[in-house]
């Protein structure tokens, strides 16, 4: 069992996803930065969808009562183990009684926390990653309990990987959206290859930006959305749809990003820049 | 893929009697298909998609026609209470509307709603056919919480808030059977293309519904639809 002594600012599980009822309006959910995951799932050998924990600028402090084996990277936190520092994407043995905590973020957004094996949350529809109120949570919270198989026993094929920091990409590539025609030679001018910023709303819903295009007024019958496409309101604000993010929507859907665009975007916050760049 | 825009029951019948070919064409454990109001989108999360050619694929089945539609559809009976209590716009909405609670409830429950679409939050349903009179404009300020069961009216929509979360619709009533459970075998009984009529119930109905929704054992009323 994992205990959470200090849960910090907001600590979900995650896995991949939760897919197949997108038609019944539930999210697809899952990790964030999804490359950043996937390579501590893959030191530790785990299972492409073992849940790991997503931490997000502020981190938790937790303490470990089986031993097993842990890994994490992403955003650039300083994390000790029974306060001495630790490095990312490197493997390390956890005894009973361990304690990490996770200390001031200096680079990126978002953290992942693998153990062998992953964690056992309840499964809810085929995943793990928490959604509320499909799961019982939305975030992790003080005293929470979460399990994890006991493993003494690992000789990883790998100790340590370099891992490129998505925190220092600004390029999103994107391709259009269904409703790309839509925008005029003024918004297009200004749309690619030019900075905007993240605003103070973001989250694993969406990220909004700071600059507006020009206002607009078309409309669209409300269609599928997914997480990555770009989304644009009437008053011209940019809207990036996340993993948690609204299945159906009624604004002009102007941009798709890719996946690799999703995982660096959820490594920014307030008053980063990024840039769209055609695919 | 899209279609004329516009909220018509034909287009409606099209796409779901397209999904209905689609369903033996692709492989379902790859794709999931979005059909909403004019448009079906297919989202594949596993595998590379030569583009071109699937949408040369997707053109040609669709040529291909198909014979009735062969997807099961039902009209569905949902309970609204529609007391004070629950419709916490019912006055204001009578206002605007001209029109008494009563007239308002009898309009109301008048209708059989054809579901559109499904998103927004899970089980949140897109219903059309509202009639007329009931067309209002959406709260000039959404409320931050809008509670669980909610039936409200914007536009010339109406629907049911699965789950308590922000909202901008006008509120008159309450349904007390819980739109999603994902512990239910299908999580959400209703699908696109469905049909959907509120009857009015009053507060002790509400509160017996609520609870067997609860623990599951309230018994859904519908009716197979014969197209």
């Amino acid at each position: 069992m994992l205990k959470v002594l200090k849960s910090g600012f907001f600590s979900t599980i995650q896995d991949t996803g939760r897919y197949g009822l997108l038609n019944k309006g539930v999210p697809v959910s899952g990790q964030m930065d999804a490359y950043s995951a996937s390579k501590v799932n893959q030191l530790l050998e785990n299972q492409e969808d073992a849940a790991l924990m997503e931490i997000t600028m502020t981190g938790p402090t937790l303490a470990f009562d089986e031993p097993t084996f842990i890994c994490f990277g992403g955003a650039d936190m300083s994390v000790t183990l029974n306060n001495e520092p630790i490095e990312a994407f490197k493997i390390h043995a956890i005894q009973k009684g361990d304690i990490l905590s996770y200390g001031r973020l200096q680079k990126g957004f978002r953290s992942y926390l693998g153990v062998k094996d992953g964690f056992r949350t309840k499964r809810v529809l085929g995943s793990r990653s928490f959604y509320f109120p499909l799961t019982e949570k939305s975030h992790i919270t003080d005293g929470m309990e979460i399990e994890y198989e006991t493993i003494s026993d690992f000789t990883p094929k790998l100790t340590a990987l370099k891992v490129g920091a998505l925190a220092d990409e600004t390029l999103l590539t994107v391709s259009h959206g269904p409703e790309f025609e839509i925008l005029t030679h003024e918004q297009l001018d200004v749309l690619f290859d030019k900075e905007y910023s993240i605003a103070k709303e973001y989250n694993r819903m969406a990220y909004q930006l700071q600059e507006n295009l020009s206002p607009h007024q078309s409309s669209i019958l409300t269609s599928a959305t997914m997480p990555g496409t770009v989304q644009l309101t009437p008053s011209g604000k940019i809207i990036i749809l996340m993993r948690d993010g609204q299945t159906t929507g009624g604004y002009p859907r102007i941009l798709q990003l890719t996946k690799d665009a999703i995982n660096i975007l959820a490594q920014k916050k307030y008053g980063d820049k990024i840039i769209f760049k055609n695919s | 893929m899209e279609w004329p825009a516009q909220v018509e029951e034909a287009i409606l019948e099209d796409i779901i009697g397209y999904i209905s070919v689609l369903n033996t064409k692709i492989d379902l454990s790859h794709w999931e298909l979005v059909p909403a109001y004019n448009s079906l989108t297919l989202i594949n999360h596993k595998t590379a998609v030569d583009f071109d050619r699937f949408r040369s694929d997707l053109l040609a089945w669709y040529a291909q026609g198909y014979s009735v539609a062969k997807t099961k559809r039902y009209l569905w009976r949902l309970p609204v209470c529609y007391d004070l209590d629950f419709g916490i716009d019912m006055e204001e909405v009578s206002q605007n509307l001209g029109l008494e609670a009563k007239d308002i409830i009898d309009l109301h429950t008048s209708q059989k709603y054809t579901v559109y679409g499904i998103g927004f939050l899970p089980g949140f349903m897109y219903l059309g056919g509202l009639p007329k009179k009931l067309e209002i404009k959406r709260r000039e300020s959404p409320r931050l919480k809008v509670a669980k069961g909610s039936v409200g009216l914007a536009a010339l929509q109406t629907g049911i808030y699965p789950q308590e979360s922000p909202g901008g619709w006008n509120i008159i009533g309450n349904c007390p059977v819980p739109m999603f459970n994902p512990n239910w075998d299908t999580p959400c009984f209703v699908s696109v293309g469905d049909q959907v009529q509120f009857y009015a119930i009053e507060r002790a109905a509400y509160e017996l519904y609520r609870i067997e929704g609860e623990v599951g054992i309230y018994k859904l009323k519908k009716t197979p639809i014969h197209a």
